[in-house]
């Protein structure tokens, strides 16, 4: 067997392509999608021809910034992100069209159509119609890595960023890919300073402006990146499919399981911004009738503009969500007319995920309801979102949101004369160096009096368990500086802080209950609860916590407060006794759930 | 050329993932090209996930209603999700005690017999390859379990493999 060919992950695939290309600095924010890109390229460094930095940047605006600066002296450079972190980098994002870069730098940004694990399905090949830049779609993982060089050559030839767009399916997709050795570009960092480029007043941007778009109609017509054609036998004539993503392989399967390949043209569009005039122009002539299929956003119908295309801007292929191959069998038997699939069975979404046995934030959880049962708790992003099956979590909004939504409830209510609710807010480790920092200091200088419960389970738990600036470990395990919590929240001008293990749901009660005579006392402000404990995910954590023979005994009166209240997954109600029972598969002997039981049916045995 | 589309159906931490990579390697070891899609993110904390996997000349990781040969389920409870998926003359090996649709097996048990319920994913593994319902052979299995398990794991992760290759069905 060859060991040029290997299985990779869509995203393994464009972490080795990184390194073949030379790409010698590599920053990223951890998200689903896009994280194991990042980590690709962190288990390949030793593989890289010449010397490579990679960082874990603290939030999505960083790693571009980082990279950008990085390909001003001429080194290849990516910012690797999902799709809502380009919201967080769109400032440099958008500035960075028309001042360019100098050494190639992409931008890999994941979109999840669905959406299976974010907060919307936008469209990053739409936000970059709006910021100019020149986005490619890749069909599968294999191409994924293939265009990876090409993009690097396309960013340098005319000095723009170039973005790389997979989707979900892409990122984490398996296949069979080639392996090509890394190249050695032999460049060093060489910054010729020109300000009318690089600190450009408003008096030089109409210039960039113009050089910007006089690239995109050069960047349009690129060959490597024109659409493809595959030419129909014929007894379609006028008609075509156009394709783009991963969206394109549906379309081709499906056409081969219903025995249509080759029915009329096919189209497979690489670069969806800047779509070739040219291109446009052929398929106006050359159709009568186009049927577009891309995800998520009609970004190639809206610059195609073509009166027999139908697509999401006509509502003839659902505008929302993602097009399974069963829902492009529904659009294209409409459009070619054939026997319409039989509707497919509803989907059903099976077991919910919840927090792991054990997980110290559903501790902390259960415990804030447990204090303030009529408050309001606004959450954020990361695992601890799943607090909400514990009726924890009242609002998730985006990364750091919540300490600011909090102060907000706050102000609001406040206004009112009547009793102002307890307001838990829940924010990660990560999320809260990410975004939650100038968050904090607004709270605090506009006199909010809110809980701020930080969950600091030291690590980037959702994604896999990123180091967190805290621990003072850089991408790849090496050293660096830790930046305590403790201090930062200190100096954010914060007048209660506390550190609790949320495993001692006495004291830890105690601390939110002291927290909330806090914020009500006269010179009450922001609080700040850092509720303490490694992430059950973690062997080390594991290891270095007792492990209790948890059971439930007789005394269970079957009240399901332990199972639905709690909501262990470990925790399940026994059909035929009527009693709870833990399931020896899943439990982890956390001992946290003996507590909660009202009548001590749940004891625990060491072990 | 040989086609096969297959869905491993199961919940977040049993290994479902570990399950998929072992069937795709052993396409990739036998030279044919191999898709698969997996589910991560959120789901992945003890929701139901689903991969699938499509061996032969496919262009998508995706499976479609009524389209897949083979169904590996590791949580029985999964099988009204994901039954759809597969052909009505497809095969199905489950991770079950009570009887029921499929070739079936109390791959939990005896996973938890060889010490970690985890193994499940094997000992179902093995079960589906004894029944001839997946392109594999028992040797090309082992193979890509050798090359896919740590190390210290690999002698557990055969053992569970050939429990359910043994099992009587
Ligand atoms: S001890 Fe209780 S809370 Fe901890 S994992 Fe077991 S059942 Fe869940
Ligand atoms: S173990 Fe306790 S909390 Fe759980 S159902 Fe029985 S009585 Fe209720």
């Amino acid at each position: 067997m060859s060991e040029t060919i290997q299985l990779l992950m869509g995203n393994e695939a464009i972490g080795q392509g990184l390194i073949e290309a030379g790409c010698q600095i590599a920053a990223a924010y951890p998200g689903t999608p896009s994280t194991e890109i990042l980590q690709a390229v962190i288990d390949r460094r030793d593989q890289a021809a010449e010397p490579l930095h990679i960082e874990w940047s603290v939030n999505e605006k960083i790693a571009f910034e980082v990279a950008l600066a990085a390909s001003y002296t001429g080194k290849r450079s990516v910012a690797v992100m999902k799709q809502v972190g380009l919201n967080v980098a769109a400032d440099p994002f958008m500035r960075t069209a028309y001042l360019g870069i100098k050494g190639g730098m992409l931008t890999i940004v994941a979109d999840d159509p669905g959406p299976h694990s974010s907060q919307n399905e936008q469209d990053t090949r739409l936000f970059c119609l709006q910021a100019r830049v020149p986005v490619l779609d890749p069909t599968s993982p294999a191409e994924a890595k293939r265009l990876v060089p090409l993009a690097f050559e396309l960013s340098e030839k005319y000095e723009v960023n170039v973005v790389l767009r997979p989707t979900t399916r892409i990122c984490h997709s398996r296949q069979n890919v080639e392996l090509q050795p890394p190249v050695t570009l032999k460049r060093s960092a060489d910054f010729r300073k020109d300000p009318t480029r690089w600190a450009a007043t408003p008096a030089f941007l109409p210039a960039l402006h113009r050089k910007l778009n006089a690239n995109l109609e050069q960047i349009a017509t690129e060959e490597p990146f024109q659409p493809e054609k595959t030419a129909g036998d014929g007894t379609r004539p006028r008609t075509a499919l156009v394709a783009s993503g991963i969206v394109y392989g549906h379309l081709v399967d499906l056409l081969d399981e219903l025995d249509l390949t080759g029915c009329c043209d096919l189209f497979k569009v690489l670069m969806p911004y800047p779509l070739n005039p040219e291109f446009c122009r052929r398929l106006h002539d050359d159709y009568d009738r186009i049927l577009l299929l891309e995800e998520t956003y009609p970004v190639i119908e809206l610059q195609l503009a073509h009166p027999g295309a139908v697509g999401k801007q006509t509502g003839d292929v659902p505008r929302e969500g993602e097009l399974t191959p069963d829902v492009i069998h529904t659009a294209l038997a409409e459009f070619l007319e054939l026997k319409m699939p039989e509707a497919a069975p509803a989907e059903r979404r099976g077991q919910r995920p919840s927090l792991c046995p054990g997980c110290p934030h559903r501790a902390a959880f259960y415990s804030i309801k447990k204090c303030f049962p009529h408050g309001i708790f606004p959450s954020d992003i990361g695992c601890y979102t799943l607090g909400m099956n514990l009726g924890a979590v009242n609002t998730v909004h985006c990364m750091g949101a919540c300490i600011s939504q909090g102060a907000g409830f706050y102000q609001a209510y406040a206004q009112d004369d009547g009793e102002v609710p307890t307001i838990v807010v829940t924010i990660g480790d990560s999320t809260f160096f990410h975004a939650g920092i100038p968050a904090l200091i607004n709270a605090v200088i506009q006199q909010a009096r809110i809980i701020v419960v930080i969950l600091d389970n030291a690590t980037t738990a959702m994604t896999g368990g990123q180091p967190v600036p805290h621990l003072g470990i850089a991408a790849g395990g090496g050293k660096t500086k830790a930046i305590p919590i403790e201090p930062l929240v200190k100096s954010c001008g914060v007048d209660f802080l506390e550190v609790c293990d949320p495993y001692d749901t006495e004291p830890f009660e105690a601390l939110l209950k002291r927290a909330d005579d806090f914020i009500r006392s006269d010179d009450g402000g922001v609080a700040v609860l850092i509720s303490r404990h490694g992430c059950i995910m973690d062997r080390e954590v594991r290891a270095s916590q007792p492990a209790y023979r948890v059971t439930i005994d007789e005394r269970c009166i079957g009240c399901r407060k332990c199972v639905d209240a709690f909501e262990c997954p470990a925790l399940q109600m026994d059909a035929e006794t009527g009693k709870a029972v833990a399931n020896r598969d899943r439990c982890i002997g956390c001992g946290v759930c003996i507590p909660v039981c009202p009548v001590d049916a749940i004891v625990k045995e060491d072990s | 050329m040989m086609k096969q589309q297959i869905i491993v159906s199961g919940i977040g931490g049993q290994g479902v993932l570990f399950l998929t990579r072992v069937i795709a390697q052993v396409a990739v070891n036998r030279q044919l090209p191999v898709l698969t899609a997996e589910t991560h993110g959120m789901a992945q904390r003890g929701g139901t996930v689903l991969s699938t996997i499509k061996v032969g000349d496919f262009a998508s990781p995706l499976i479609r209603t009524g389209q897949a040969d083979t169904g590996l389920l590791l949580w029985e409870a999964n099988l009204e999700v994901h039954q759809g998926l597969l052909k009505t003359n497809g095969r199905l090996a489950v991770n079950a005690t009570a009887p029921g649709p499929g070739e079936r097996i109390d791959a939990s048990g005896i996973a938890r017999d060889l010490g970690s319920a985890v193994l499940a994913n094997l000992v179902l593994l093995g079960l589906a390859v004894k029944q001839g319902i997946l392109f594999c052979s028992a040797e090309e299995c082992e193979t890509a379990i050798r090359q896919l398990a740590p190390a210290k794991f690999v002698e557990q992760n055969l053992t569970a493999f050939q429990r359910g290759l043994s099992q009587q069905a």
